[in-house]
């Protein structure tokens, strides 16, 4: 799984790079990249996974342009209360848990949120959540600055993961 | 220019012209593909006023993929749908995995890649506003089948790699099946890249060279494009009704056309594109260029009346007996499908000799809206 988890944002990072090479597509053109030259961080691709009821999930890769190591501490929505979520082995299986230190995001580094990774947790979204569907996130940073986006919904089956509320408590 | 490729990459050095491809190369799974490099990387812009994969050189794979909407859909549902879609084809067209990309890896080779949407009457329907299509009239020779024919909503994808195409196809559909249901699919073929030199003229399953008389510059644009880079889609298929072709001699599949088999010359030339010579009479004092031939019915003089022909071969599995099931996804281009396709075909299907060995089973027409900025969506004028 964390194997797995690495590769696949190995090959986003990537693909960022061969974009932006031989494109000439750049961030400015970017309609997912959010715009905020002065946030301590930015979001980029991101999206939620779409769901009739119940939970949900929001990710995309956090990137932090900046010299100093950044936190993210929590996230919000009007639609829906909000948890940070790892992954981890719970008794030889593999469950979502909350992750209370946050999200650390090092200085010029990034950090993935992808389905079977962290991710942003919608707990009870209180309507359904369609596929096409624009929703607003406010993260809120260890200094407590924060930084708005917004996420596309798609439809996404993947990552059936199970929740053990109780296992980081 | 490949072995300069290869030592960048040894050298891990990513700077300069070659850093593009150096760059894919080292994320590869192996360096040996490094001779198809080209091909692989080979990137059309998505974005702009009118859509690609129109005016684009065909690549050589191409899925026709149509959906069918439900009854209840709306103008807002469909807006959605089409901002997803965008945003897939806007990321996959320039090597980069769809947003939830399950399978990452595959996005990363374009190979041209275009994606180009169509909308049907259905859709227009369903958004409450005027089809700029409507169905084409029945034609004689018509033998359609429901499930190659009609559709709201079509995406064609194109690429020179047949694996890139199924990675696309797979995250387009998975993102338009909460919206409707595939009504049908059609995959064809051209030559790949390297095996002619580009601008060359595709053969067809019959052999004949197809596109001969295809518009190009400035008499294509005339012919395509409406002032606001919209166009139409007619998407036809064709069986070859191969095993009685076969029955012919060289001499007789060439008086369907009007065209030699092995250069593509007119009967009244030396050369494929020698422009036929429609008066040219023979020492009998009949027309060299037959009237009954394919050529002669599917003239068109005024540049503006032309179509961009677009098609793709298909070859399915034979049946027991060993009959093909082979023929041509026929695509074609316009700005008008009545001013332009209609007579065309109305021509073909009246008197066509070449129709003894085609058989149309289907049929669809789209309109194609024009393209989109970077940060607009496909449809946005209808939709929005």
């Amino acid at each position: 799984m964390r194997t797995l988890s690495r590769r696949s944002f190995a090959v986003v990072a990537a693909a960022a790079l061969v974009t932006a090479g031989l494109a000439g597509c750049n961030a400015a053109e970017d309609p997912d990249a959010v715009a905020a030259p002065a946030a301590r961080l930015t979001v980029k691709d991101p999206w939620v996974k779409a769901a009739g009821s119940g939970m949900t999930a929001a990710f995309g890769t956090l990137v932090n342009d900046t010299g100093k190591d950044v936190t993210v501490l929590k996230a919000a929505t009007s639609v829906s209360p909000m948890e940070l979520h790892e992954m981890a082995m719970d008794n030889g299986k593999m469950v979502m848990r909350p992750k209370t230190d946050g999200f650390l995001v090092k200085a010029g580094g990034t950090h993935e949120l992808s389905p079977g990774g962290d991710h942003l947790m919608l707990m009870k979204p209180t309507a359904p959540i369609k596929p096409g569907d624009e929703l607003t996130f406010t993260l809120t940073l260890d200094d407590g600055s924060t930084v708005d986006f917004s996420a596309v919904a798609k439809p996404f089956a993947g990552a059936q993961e199970s929740y053990a509320p109780m296992a980081g408590m | 220019m490949s072995v300069r490729r290869r030592h960048l990459l040894a050298g891990g050095a990513l700077a300069g012209a070659g850093a593009a491809a150096g760059a894919l190369a080292f994320r590869g799974d192996e360096p040996a593909a490094l001779a198809a490099v080209d091909t692989g990387t080979a990137i059309v812009p998505f974005h702009g006023v009118r859509q690609a994969g129109v005016a684009t050189d065909p690549p050589a794979h191409a899925s026709f993929v149509a959906f069918t909407l439900p009854a209840g859909t709306d103008r807002r549902q469909l807006g959605r749908l089409m901002r997803l879609l965008s945003d897939d084809a806007a990321r996959l067209t320039q090597g980069a995995p769809a947003l939830g990309d399950t399978d990452a890896a595959l996005a990363l080779l374009p190979a041209r890649l275009t994606i180009t949407f169509g909308f049907g009457p259905g859709l227009y329907e369903a958004a409450g506003v005027p089809s700029p299509v409507k169905a084409l009239p029945s034609f004689a020779i018509d033998r359609l089948e429901a499930r190659w024919s009609g559709g709201d909503l079509l995406i064609q994808i194109c690429a020179d790699d047949a694996l890139t195409v199924a990675h696309a196809q797979r995250m387009l559909v998975k993102d338009a099946r909460p919206f409707g249901a595939v009504r049908w699919v059609q995959t064809g073929f051209r030559r790949s890249p390297g095996v002619q030199p580009t601008g060359f003229t595709q053969r067809n399953v019959l052999g004949q060279l197809d596109g001969t008389a295809n518009p190009t510059g400035d008499a294509l644009d005339a012919a395509v494009w409406a002032p606001d880079g919209s166009t139409t889609l007619v998407v036809r298929r064709i069986r070859a009704e191969i095993e009685k072709w076969d029955l012919l001699s060289v001499a007789d599949k060439e008086n369907a056309v009007g065209r030699r088999m092995d250069t593509g010359a007119p009967f009244s030339g030396a050369k494929e594109h020698d422009e036929p010579d429609f008066a040219a009479l023979d020492a009998n004092g009949l027309p060299v260029m037959p009237d009954y031939a394919h050529v002669t019915r599917a003239h068109v003089t005024d540049p503006a009346l032309k179509i961009l022909r677009r098609p793709y071969n298909y070859d399915g599995a034979p049946n027991a007996v060993g009959h093909p099931d082979s023929g041509l996804v026929f695509a074609s281009y316009q700005r008008s499908i009545e001013r332009q396709y209609v007579p065309i075909q109305q021509r073909l299907a009246e008197r066509d000799l070449l129709n003894e060995w085609i058989t149309p089973i289907g049929s669809a027409v789209f309109a194609v809206p024009p393209g989109c900025a970077p940060d607009g969506w496909i449809g946005a004028e209808v939709l929005g």
